[in-house]
């Protein structure tokens, strides 16, 4: 323990418990309903799969290019186990579990948030273990591509489910079943780019659900969402599994050798990068009150790619000032401050147009002048300028090796 | 401290065992993945036969599926000539290619071409403009290798990679500035889908003719190229190992800024023939067009030129009976599926040899 405590210093102490406070204290500075609450709550929702994706890309090295699809997951778990999506279930009553009155009287199937929770987690921590298998025998660039295809089918999948009708063979195989409910033989599995809305609120025990006017009880949410994946990721980096990642991040081979179990690892890597994009999107789905294929989109993928990069891949706090940075520039900064200014000097189009364009060239900006980042991690630093010790600490992503893979 | 007990005992052991037990050799990954891609055309020719007795459906599916794959085959050229020289995934390639169809489509309209020019006016206009789309791209890609991955040279692999993203989406959006949002028609100037001629029922259309009679001279050309000239010899000679190629007195960054010059005047080539085939260019068209090169790539084997074409021509085939039997909203979908299986299956493709990346 004694040993841990001496990487993260006083002060880092003290900055972070006084950013905490100050977190907690903000939304009292602003309305219960105003838009800087809604940007901040987005923000935080996007620090949490942001800090998810820096498992996966920052500590264990696997560029995943398809990060979309545990959102997707996620906020498709939230569609069907809160919403009156599956109207058909036990002949149009509606199951209910742990949720009070509006949801406890609709149709559908409507489970308490924190069971749906934990349901995304399950689910995500799956498909990304399955999205891991194929990728375990290769590197680099296409762990990229394999990823990118896996969120694409998922993004298909989104796009067209309402053509995929899973209702009569759910309950072909319920009616042998106890205690598996019917869902109707109408159900199919997504509504396309209609989306399934509306969506439950969050209805926590001992309090009353929430509304969409009042944002405050929605930003504790998210920001205890937050602080709970920040806590996690500092624990996980500074563990066992964490500098096995990070061994394998430096150099596989050498880390095989070493006797880390690399498929493990690996496939620990994206099931828990992907559990964090689960939860996200199981809160999103709820706080926008749709799930639309149309969310789905390689660019979201990208989106969050470009806080992790801008913010400092594996550095815990830069993924979080990455996070927040480039949410308010694309909830605030663009379509507020911003868009008018080619229409003002006599261009025929929107700023908000161009967002992605925009996020493209910060990566490129990045990468090219400040490839650590904003806050990058100390490791990192001295790898991507070698300076003295960074000779050899880079020595293991730099230099190429041309043996053979050990197995 | 004990090992986390995230995963249940004995799993590594028992993946390991997995790995082993259906390790295929290099002779049954290939059986494996060449029965993979002839699932979809056996069963729908089996379907077809059952149903109405000929195979005409499926022979025209294969003919379109030629064709467009010969344009496949050009983009997924750009990306394994990058890919073999600097084992980089261009991933702004697809975009490369879309900027050529604008290209295309300005200037022939600056020319003055319509449906009512005469052929052989058309005709000369026509390779004007292949010529101009091919330098807009060739530059174009040559543009974003000095910017953006050049400096990266000797960075860790993901950093060109994320560049390499950015620059896809600043060229989407300069896309949708040029034409706006939505996919626009442009006029049919070899008339794409008349009959050329008919064999035993299947149709034989003027874009198809277009498509794979202009893209064959171009792969020979690049074929000749690469295996007769002394750039051809450098590049290969970088591609094998560019260290001792600059020993050898070959000008390292010269033949790299080459093999990128050399996609991008293919892709625009590319995009002026998809423009004329498929009548409508759309900002978005070269991010699935990439992809499903990219895939062409690596069936074909990746840094193998025959196996990029091999790899389009496929990928073509399976592309279009996806878009005729399962539906155009399914296709990415199945694109991508066979993607991940020859990952799994084979990660160096139909005639790739084994590399470092890809074991």
């Amino acid at each position: 323990m004694s040993r841990l405590r001496a990487f993260t210093s006083n002060r880092d102490r003290v900055l972070a418990a006084a950013a905490i406070v100050a977190a907690v204290a903000l939304p009292f500075f602003f309305e219960t309903g105003s838009p800087f609450i809604d940007d901040a709550v987005l923000a935080l929702t996007y620090v949490v799969m942001a800090l998810g994706l820096n498992i996966i890309v920052g500590f264990a090295g696997l560029l995943d290019l398809g990060y979309v699809a545990f959102f997707a997951i996620g906020a498709y778990t939230m569609g069907w186990l809160g919403s009156n999506f599956f109207f058909g279930v036990n002949d149009g009553e509606g199951l209910h579990v742990l949720v009070s009155s509006p949801a406890a009287d609709l149709p559908g199937i409507h489970v308490s948030f924190l069971i749906v929770i934990v349901v995304a987690v399950v689910f995500t921590t799956i498909a990304g273990m399955a999205i891991g298998l194929p990728t375990l025998r290769l590197r680099g660039d296409y762990i990229a591509v394999v990823t990118l295809a896996f969120g694409e089918i998922i993004g298909r999948i989104a796009a067209n489910g309402d053509q995929i009708r899973i209702g009569g063979l759910w309950d072909a195989t319920a009616a042998r079943l106890p205690a598996v409910p019917e869902i109707g033989s109408e159900a199919v599995i997504t509504r396309g780019k209609q989306g399934i809305t509306p969506i439950d609120k969050i209805d926590l025990p001992l309090a009353d659900p929430f509304t969409s006017l009042d944002l405050r009880s929605w930003y504790f949410v998210a920001l205890a969402l937050a602080l709970i994946v920040l806590f996690v990721n500092f624990r996980l980096r500074d563990s066992r599994l964490g500098r096995a990642w990070i061994a394998l991040r430096e150099d596989e081979v050498a880390a095989a050798s070493m006797g880390i179990p690399i498929v493990r690892t690996k496939l620990l890597a994206y099931g828990m990068g992907a559990a964090f994009g689960g939860v996200s999107g199981a809160f999103l789905a709820s706080y926008l009150n749709t799930v639309n294929a149309d969310q789905f989109q390689f660019s979201f993928s990208i989106f969050v790619l470009a806080m992790v990069i801008v913010g400092g891949l594996g550095s815990i706090w830069g993924v979080v000032l990455g996070a927040i940075a480039l949410s308010f520039v694309n909830s605030y900064l663009i379509p507020d401050v911003l868009n008018g200014i080619p229409r003002d000097i006599g261009l025929d189009f929107d700023l908000t147009q161009l967002s992605y364009g925009i996020f493209g060239f910060l990566l490129v900006i990045v990468m090219v002048l400040r490839p650590e980042g904003l806050l990058p991690e100390r490791r990192r630093k001295l790898e991507m300028h070698g300076v003295g010790a960074g000779e050899t600490a880079g020595a293991g992503t730099d230099v190429e090796i041309k043996e053979e893979d050990p197995r | 401290m004990n090992r986390p007990p995230l995963l249940p005992p004995g799993f590594e052991r028992r993946i390991a065992w997995l790995h082993a037990r259906f390790r295929l050799g290099s002779r049954g990954s290939a059986v494996l993945l060449i029965a993979l891609l002839l699932v979809m055309p056996v069963a729908f020719g089996i379907h077809d036969l059952t149903t109405t007795g000929d195979l005409t459906r499926l022979g025209n599916n294969l003919v379109d599926g030629v064709s467009n794959g010969a344009i496949w085959a050009l983009i997924a050229l750009g990306y394994t000539m990058v890919y073999g020289i600097v084992e980089l995934i261009n991933f702004a390639h697809g975009e490369v290619f879309m900027i050529g169809s604008l290209v295309a489509f300005a200037f022939w309209t600056a020319l003055g071409l319509g449906v009512a020019t005469a052929a052989p006016l058309l005709i000369l206009g026509l390779l004007l403009t292949l010529v101009v789309a091919a330098l807009a791209s060739g530059t174009l890609n040559l543009m974003i290798e000095r910017a953006g991955y050049r400096p990266l040279r000797d960075a860790p692999k993901l950093a060109p990679l994320i560049t390499a993203v950015g620059f896809s989406f600043i060229l989407q959006n300069v896309g949708l500035l040029w034409i706006g949002g939505s996919q626009l028609s442009v006029p049919d100037l070899i008339g794409s889908q008349d009959a050329l001629f008919e064999v035993a029922g299947i149709e034989v259309t003027n874009g198809d003719a277009l498509a794979v009679l202009a893209t064959f001279p171009l792969v020979l050309a690049l074929t000749v190229f690469v295996s007769r000239t002394r750039l051809g010899k450098a590049m290969r000679a970088t591609a094998q190992d560019p260290d001792a190629a600059r020993l050898m007195g070959i000008n390292v960054d010269t033949t790299i800024s080459l093999t990128f010059l050399i996609g991008g005047l293919l892709a625009g080539a590319a995009g002026l023939i998809y423009a004329l085939y498929q009548t409508t260019i759309w900002f978005l068209q070269g991010f699935t067009a990439g992809l499903i090169a990219f895939t062409a790539a690596v069936m074909g084997g990746i840094g193998n030129l025959r196996g990029a074409v091999l790899g389009g021509l496929v990928i073509g085939c399976i592309q279009q009976i996806a878009d005729n039997r399962i539906g155009s909203e399914w296709t990415p979908a199945v694109v991508f599926a066979y993607l991940v299986l020859i990952m799994v299956v084979r990660p160096r493709g139909l005639l790739g040899e084994e590399t470092r990346e890809a074991g």
